[in-house]
């Protein structure tokens, strides 16, 4: 047999400490969609940003054809064969689709560009997967879809023999979705090899032959795609992690009754939703109560706890709030509820990263308080001190910039900014993501105390075992919409995956 | 591994002023001053004449007061992550307005000055509302005004240089208190109360953390748009008491010459004081600082028989310099070549 | 695949073209008002002298287009003008023969543009900041060379002066006129008809896709820069023939009337649209506000700068609407 197109080995990379890939294998051939698959974090993307040169691999070699290649910059892995689309396309919307096709390339003489050559090479281009469009429009003009095809067009007219694809569909609707496939169809019996990653998994079992799945930096396996059912395939992707060090992974989950109906919940959303960004959602939330939102990566989850806090606004259905029809408009007015989001992306939205711890966890407390009415420095420190060792944040001192903070201690500090407002609801959105094992269990921990102090918790995570073990409810999402509910002993590991799994979109 | 936390608490000077560390605009200063000591007769000397204290320390305070009074707006600006071209435009407008309404004779002079800082800081407001509700680039928000607001000066006072000898508004930057400048007082007045404010409610807090993370600082229900409002107009109204007093030096407006050059001076002050222009931590203490490195800095220039016209090169090498110095990429290659000099001998 | 052509282009297309348009069609409203209202403003002379009197301004202004394609912006070219403007000047009078003052004047403007936009490119540095520094630099070199103006008496540009192009009427288009032309058509090609100018184009739309699509991001911004450097310098050379000498204080502010010239002609101050031929349209509105003010005679010139100012608001308020539908669709 041949050797394989594409063979990477132990590739290994690191940034600043955190490990994003550790010895991870991938192998691609021709004439083959491989899929890869993983959460957020699972390192697919620095996985292709290694294969097309714009991160150079720690450790590890890729082989093409046998032989091994250290492609430098994606300039350099075009010039082997290897051409990226991004999940953004990565064109330029102001030029026309023939520019953009043939950007850099163009046909030239006597240093001017030939433009009747530039069209007829690009339409040329597009006839061949089977487009029929106006060159000279501009890109920025097209449907998304559109832009996916001139951009894989670009990518196919260097001669590229592996054509990667980030995420090409997230943006796209089914109907454009079945052209993309058609074409990718095509390619793949011209004997193109596609490495595709997508966090569809209807899309993977219509398309792809192998699946390669990751899982926080680590290889889980190789599959072909008939070997694996929907089930193994998400079960390899959320994983069953090892928690030594967890304190209510012993306690039964059954031991925590749901709060009688008879209550108001605290929270009461009907038909929630967000054109463009969520489908009507319902949901409630008791005090006391911790509430899971599960689903796979984009099912929603996210958009979901950002429209209950008021940051994407909700242009549908209703919310209450104790019993009361409540319209939130914006943070502040969630804040003003009794509402705090402690927000994914911990770096974008959370840190201020060159203030102070100290300053950092009064932020949110002082914004309550308006701007002249400013805490008394010893107030500010007491309450700092008192969260940092509540909490048991590890830093030299209150006044560190909170940049010099790891991860964990990061995350520490944040929740620590949001519980110093004794919200009602706490919206944790992946709080325990890129952190260690134990800061993992230290904040598993606190939101179980929560729960004793009647605050209710809505829970994002993509770990299922650990909403197993903290929530007592847990709604499920799919592809933006909510699928079903479990609660009590229902919620094991399994009972979500099946969920996910059988429910047809 | 368990940390105290309880350290104990910074120096005072510290906690009113914090951001990025003073020590190099203050190495700076003292390298001038080093420079001047040795090679300047009378650099240091002051005398008493008619109790009014004399000398070149106090032509430096007292001609870099306007870039000093600039220096606080811009240096709030900045730290919103923006900057504010067209101060010098509206020290032209402040200065055509106060000028005027003195120059007619039946405007208490009050009523005048406060004109004038309430067209600074309209103004201002403007700059701030392109920049934070249409969400207009700074550089090209404030440009608008920076083309316009010459114009808009000139208008008001009918394109006339207009002077006047309103004994008042004569010593606003001419006069002498305590045997000092005035506009030594009104620097100093500006900068406590800009710095009280600041520390002592929470508006530098807002303010930092909208200008070093915008995002995060709106979950945390504080509101950027509002923020930066209040910074641009604060900006005009600093940029209208530097035309006050810029106005009250050659006691007349002169709406074509009055602040030009002045926002390089302020940007620079604030650029050499600390105050990265990414925006985030500010040091309004830097900036002060800044703004009399650099009069020195022209001053110890023209001392050393430079042309006045000329003093900008050194200037522009300096400012430049200081920047490049705060990229990290060139001081990894400076420390680089060091290392490999340091290996070669 | 037919039904992915959409109707949505055709509008945006029209959105697209619609600065330049609004840009053409508040130059035709002034041109029409000024020939109506003052006597003698509809003739070829004056519309000749309007390219002519406004060359330099063009030149930079063209350069400058360049360096706002690419996302950047440059605020020395007032000073760089006035610099070599002066330097040739002076090499002049000591005797240098006009060809080589006039090349080195070229050369270091190119070269100091261009050492700008590598300061701007590798250290990541604030454009506008760079460019000041550059301001102070240049304006302060230019007192060096010569403290006041200095006087050409060449016979060069004495038969330069006098040379004009025959065109109507009479009427005839000043060498600085031809010279300005000259440098629009030049820019137009290179903007849209080379390989450079596509990749700058590129790289003000995205700069980040720009380097993902393997372009030589660098180069291309590096090698704006220096481009409007060396228009500046031809400018200066410009400068010297239509005022027939060299004066360190020239210039003054020019950058300001360059920026607003290029951003009413249509260019997208973000970069990545609009064209040199936009500019050529912005730089006539500008001149023909100018030239009404003088017609007119009652109104003074602080009229020029709030007209410019209001016009390039309007114009920035312009861009934002238009480039947000564009935003939208990606949140």
């Amino acid at each position: 047999m041949s050797p394989p197109l594409l063979e990477a080995r132990g590739i290994s990379k690191a940034f600043r400490g955190a490990q994003a890939l550790s010895g991870v294998d991938l192998t691609l051939r021709e004439g083959e969609i491989h899929a890869l698959m993983g959460e957020n974090g699972a390192g697919k993307s620095t996985l292709i940003k290694v294969l097309t040169g714009v991160h150079p691999p720690d450790a590890g070699t890729i082989q093409w054809e046998g032989r091994p290649i250290q492609p430098r910059t994606p300039h350099e892995a075009e010039g082997h064969g290897i051409s990226t689309v991004y999940q953004e396309v990565n064109l330029v919307p102001n030029l026309s689709i023939a520019d953009n096709l043939l950007l850099g390339r163009q046909p030239t003489r006597l240093g001017l560009i030939r433009g009747g050559e530039v069209r007829r090479r690009a339409s040329a281009s597009l006839t061949r997967l089977g487009l029929d469009l106006d060159v000279r429009a501009p890109l920025g003009s097209c449907s998304l879809a559109v832009q996916q095809m001139v951009a894989i067009a670009r990518a196919l007219d260097i001669q590229a023999r592996l054509l990667i694809l980030d995420e090409p569909t997230s943006s796209l609707d089914e109907r454009e979705v079945a052209t993309l496939f058609s074409l990718l169809g095509r390619l793949k019996e011209k004997g193109l090899a596609i490495l595709f990653v997508t966090h569809f998994l209807d899309q993977v079992y219509a398309l792809a032959d192998r699946i390669t799945v990751l899982r926080n930096g680590a290889r889980v396996g190789d599959y072909p795609v008939a070997e694996l059912p929907r089930l193994r395939l998400i079960e390899a992707m959320l994983g069953r992690e090892f928690h030594p060090v967890s304190p209510a992974t012993d306690a039964p989950r059954s031991d925590s009754p749901t709060p009688p109906e008879a209550f108001t919940p605290l929270l009461e959303a009907r038909g929630l939703g967000r054109s463009g960004g969520m489908n009507p959602v319902d949901l409630s939330i008791h005090p006391g109560e911790i509430l899971g939102l599960s689903g796979l990566l984009g099912s929603g989850r996210t958009e979901t706890a950002r429209m209950l806090f008021g940051v994407d606004r909700p242009d549908q259905g209703s919310l209450r709030i104790n019993g009361a029809e409540q319209e939130i408009r914006s943070p502040r007015e969630g804040l003003r509820l009794g509402l705090a989001y402690c927000a994914e992306d911990r770096k974008a939205e959370g840190i201020i990263p060159n203030l102070s711890v100290r300053e950092n966890l009064i932020l949110a407390v002082q914004a309550g308080r308006g701007p002249l009415r400013l805490m008394g420095r010893a107030e500010q420190e007491t309450l700092a001190d008192h969260y940092i060792r509540a909490l048991n944040i590890r830093t030299a001192s209150r006044e560190t910039p909170i940049r010099n903070l790891s991860g964990g201690n990061q995350q520490k500090v944040l929740l620590a900014r949001w519980l110093a407002l004794q919200p009602k609801l706490i919206l944790l959105d992946e709080p325990t993501r890129g952190i260690d094992v134990g800061a993992k269990a230290e904040i598993e921990r606190l939101v179980a105390s929560l729960r004793g102090a009647g605050t209710a918790v809505l829970f994002i995570s993509s770990d299922l075992e650990e909403m197993v073990r903290n929530c007592q409810r847990v709604a499920v999402l799919k592809d933006r919409r909510k699928i079903g509910e479990l609660a009590g002993a229902d919620i094991t590991p399994s009972g979500i995956m099946r969920l996910i799994a059988h429910h047809e979109g | 591994m368990k940390d105290d936390p309880t350290l104990p608490r910074q120096p005072r000077l510290r906690a009113w002023f914090p951001g990025g560390s003073l020590l190099w605009p203050l190495a700076g200063l003292g390298a001038l001053l080093l420079f001047n000591l040795v090679f300047a007769t009378g650099f240091f000397r002051l005398e008493l004449r008619d109790g009014h204290v004399y000398g070149t320390l106090v032509d430096i305070l007292n001609q870099g007061s306007k870039a000093m009074l600039l220096s606080i707006g811009m240096t709030l600006v900045i730290a919103s992550g923006g900057v504010d071209l067209s101060v010098g435009s509206l020290m032209a407008i402040s200065g055509a307005v106060a000028a005027t309404a003195v120059a007619k004779g039946t405007v208490p002079f009050g009523a005048a000055v406060g004109a004038a800082l309430a067209a600074g800081g309209f103004a201002g407001l403007c700059n701030g509302f392109l920049v934070a509700v249409v969400r207009i680039q700074p550089i090209v928000a404030t440009l608008i005004l920076m083309v316009a607001g010459r114009g808009i000066a000139m208008l008001l006072t009918d394109g006339q240089i207009v002077t006047f000898e309103h004994p008042a508004f004569v010593f606003l930057g001419n006069g002498h208190l305590a045997g000092l400048p005035f506009t030594l007082f009104l620097v100093l007045l500006s900068l406590g109360a800009t710095a009280l404010v600041m520390r002592r409610t929470a508006a530098g807090l807002f303010l930092e953390s909208v200008g070093d993370n915008e995002r995060a600082a709106a979950l945390c229900g504080i509101s950027g748009t509002r923020v930066k409002l209040w910074v641009y107009a604060f900006s005009g109204l600093c940029a209208a008491l530097a035309g006050l007093v810029a106005t009250s030096n050659v006691k007349a407006a002169d709406s074509s010459r009055v602040g030009e050059m002045m926002e390089l001076d302020a940007i620079f002050a604030v650029v050499v004081g600390g105050t990265s222009l990414t925006g985030g931590r500010f040091t309004l203490l830097g900036s002060l600082i800044g703004a009399i490195l650099i009069q020195t800095l022209t001053t110890t220039l023209y001392n050393l028989g430079l042309e006045p016209a000329i003093a900008p090169v050194p200037k522009a090498i300096v400012v430049v310099g200081v920047c490049l110095l705060q990229s990290s990429r060139f001081r990894g290659e400076l420390s680089g070549w060091l290392r490999s000099r340091r290996a070669a001998a | 695949m037919a039904s992915l052509k959409e109707g949505r282009r055709v509008k945006l297309r029209h959105s697209r073209s619609l600065p330049l348009l609004a840009t053409t069609g508040v130059l035709a409203i002034l041109y029409t008002s000024a020939s109506l209202l003052y006597p003698g403003f509809f003739t070829v002379r004056v519309f000749l002298n309007l390219l002519g009197d406004n060359a330099f301004l063009g030149i930079t202004a063209i350069g400058m287009t360049f360096v706002i394609l690419s996302g950047g912006i440059d605020l020395s070219v007032g000073a760089v003008v006035a610099f070599t403007g002066t330097l040739i000047a002076s090499l002049l009078t000591r005797g240098t023969p006009p060809g080589w003052a006039m090349l080195l004047a070229l050369a270091i403007g190119s070269t100091f543009g261009g050492a700008m936009g590598f300061l701007i490119h590798r250290y990541e540095l604030p454009p506008f900041l760079v460019t000041l520094g550059g301001m102070f630099f240049a304006r302060g070199m230019s007192f060096v060379v010569s403290k006041e103006s200095v006087g050409i008496t060449h016979p060069l540009y004495q038969q330069a002066s006098d040379f004009g192009l025959p065109v109507a009427g009479g009427a005839s288009l000043p060498l600085t006129g031809i010279l300005f032309l000259g440098v629009v058509a030049l820019g137009v090609t290179v903007a849209h008809g080379t390989r450079f100018g596509r990749n700058l184009y590129a790289l003000g739309g995205n700069e980040a896709s720009a380097r993902l699509m393997g372009l030589p991001v660098g180069g291309v911004k590096i090698a704006a820069y220096a481009l409007n450097g060396f228009c500046s310098a031809l400018a200066g050379i410009v400068a010297t023939l239509y005022m027939g000498s060299g004066n360190p204080a020239m210039g003054f502010g020019l950058e300001l009337d360059a920026i607003a010239s290029v951003v009413i002609g249509g260019t997208l101050l973000t970069g990545g649209a609009g064209s040199p031929a936009g500019t050529l349209v912005g730089v006539l509105i500008f001149g023909t506000l100018q030239t009404a003010l003088v017609f007119d005679g009652r109104l003074n010139s602080w009229w020029l700068r709030i007209a410019v100012g209001l016009l390039l608001l309007l114009f920035i308020l312009l861009q934002r609407v238009l480039s947000r539908p564009a935003g939208a669709r990606h949140p």
